[in-house]
């Protein structure tokens, strides 16, 4: 568990749909963009690796917030978008 | 955001050309196709035969037009297919078969 | 043609015959499965948001572990993705999507409403939430922040809405039955 709440984070700027087939669980309007660490949800088996029936390690979810505002150019000021996303799709800042 | 372009189509979180489009509110009933697609996914998971996420990729590997144009349930029901056939759980001549005779 | 192309309806009939004549899937299974998931009804998450109206300890079990909330209600969650309850207050507003399927509370709500599925909801409500809440006429003061929450990963999420004014000595069975599918996902708000 590399995260606490309140933790800045970025999502990796990555773009594995356009390598060959994958199964990704961040969305890509998340890609290389900024966000806070609300809570650990728990670790579970990675989906990416179940969807291809391949041995799935455990990998530790968090609620991750973002404010609209950095995400889209007509974002609402103080809205935000909560997602869950996989520690190995996060980084430092 | 010239790298939006990589999205897999099911990826349609603030995707442009559906910010305009309305939302259909009513209710529409499951028909006893879309019932028994959602049983028979459910039977097929809880027996371990496929998994959540398996059928989630194969609906995700829909081409973008026909991921459109398919009902929800249409789209289940061509996964449910694929992975089948993938695990070798049937074959495309069994099914082939079957689709003459029923 | 690719098989895995023929029509849905042809599909399902021919994997029904093909799973019962190898014994893998009955018909008695996939009846009883759909018996199962139609107890499921919003009218479950209902009553859990009119007890968590009506009793604090309660409230504070459904905010920190959903899915205990849901079994104290003899809701089964046995084999059921962990349940998570956003809580509506005069400063947050919640709205559930999921952009990437459709992923939704079924064990507590049942089947997701057809709007919830649509390429509209799942693109609009992370980018416009507000225009999409006035397709449901709701509208929220300028005041209150959306959070909305984009059902990704192994947590399915509800909403328990604010207690409407004007309710204060009803019982939970009139509390239950002002609580509608929409408001536990987000779009509408419970009035009387």
């Amino acid at each position: 568990m590399r995260f606490s709440s309140g933790d800045t984070v970025m999502v990796r700027d990555d773009w594995p749909e356009a390598r060959g087939p994958v199964h990704i669980r961040t969305p890509h309007y998340l890609r290389g963009h900024k966000g806070r660490i609300l809570r650990y949800l728990g670790h579970y088996p990675n989906p990416e690796d179940l969807a291809f029936a391949r041995p799935a390690a455990e990998r530790s979810l968090y609620h991750v917030a973002f404010a609209m505002q950095e995400l889209w150019p007509d974002g609402g000021k103080d809205d935000e978008v909560i997602v869950e996303i996989y520690e190995h799709w996060l980084d430092q800042p | 955001m010239a790298h939006y372009t990589k999205r897999s189509p099911h990826d349609l979180g603030g995707v442009a050309k559906f910010m305009c489009e309305a939302v259909d509110i009513e209710p529409h009933a499951l028909t006893a196709f879309d019932r028994e697609v959602d049983a028979l996914s459910g039977v097929l998971r809880a027996k371990q035969m496929m998994t959540v996420d398996e059928m989630r990729r194969g609906i995700e590997a829909i081409p973008e037009a026909e991921y459109h144009r398919l009902s929800y349930y249409r789209r289940w029901i061509r996964s449910v297919a694929d992975n089948l056939l993938r695990k070798g759980i049937i074959t495309e001549a069994e099914l082939r078969t079957a689709l003459e005779e029923t | 043609m690719n098989v895995i192309e023929a029509d849905g309806e042809a599909l399902l009939a021919a994997l029904r015959k093909l799973l019962a004549d190898k014994n893998l899937v009955t018909q008695a299974e996939v009846a009883e499965r759909m018996a199962a998931t139609d107890n499921a009804s919003p009218g479950q998450g209902a009553k859990m948001v009119a007890r968590a109206w009506t009793d604090v300890e309660y409230k504070a079990l459904m905010l920190e572990d959903g899915t205990k909330a849901a079994e104290a209600m003899h809701i089964p969650m046995r084999g059921m993705p962990p349940l998570g309850v956003l809580e509506n207050t005069d400063a947050v507003h919640n709205l559930v999507v999921c952009t990437l399927c459709s992923c939704y509370p079924r064990a507590v709500l049942g089947y997701p409403p057809f709007w919830y599925k649509s390429a509209a909801y799942r693109a609009r409500a992370v980018r416009d939430p507000r225009g999409l809440l006035a397709e449901f006429r709701t509208t929220l003061p300028e005041t209150v922040k959306i959070h909305v929450v984009d059902s990704t990963a192994d947590y399915r999420w509800m909403v328990l809405p604010q207690r409407p004014a004007g309710t204060e000595d009803w019982s939970v069975e009139q509390l239950a039955a002002i609580v509608r599918e929409g408001d536990m996902v987000g779009v509408t708000i419970p009035s009387i």
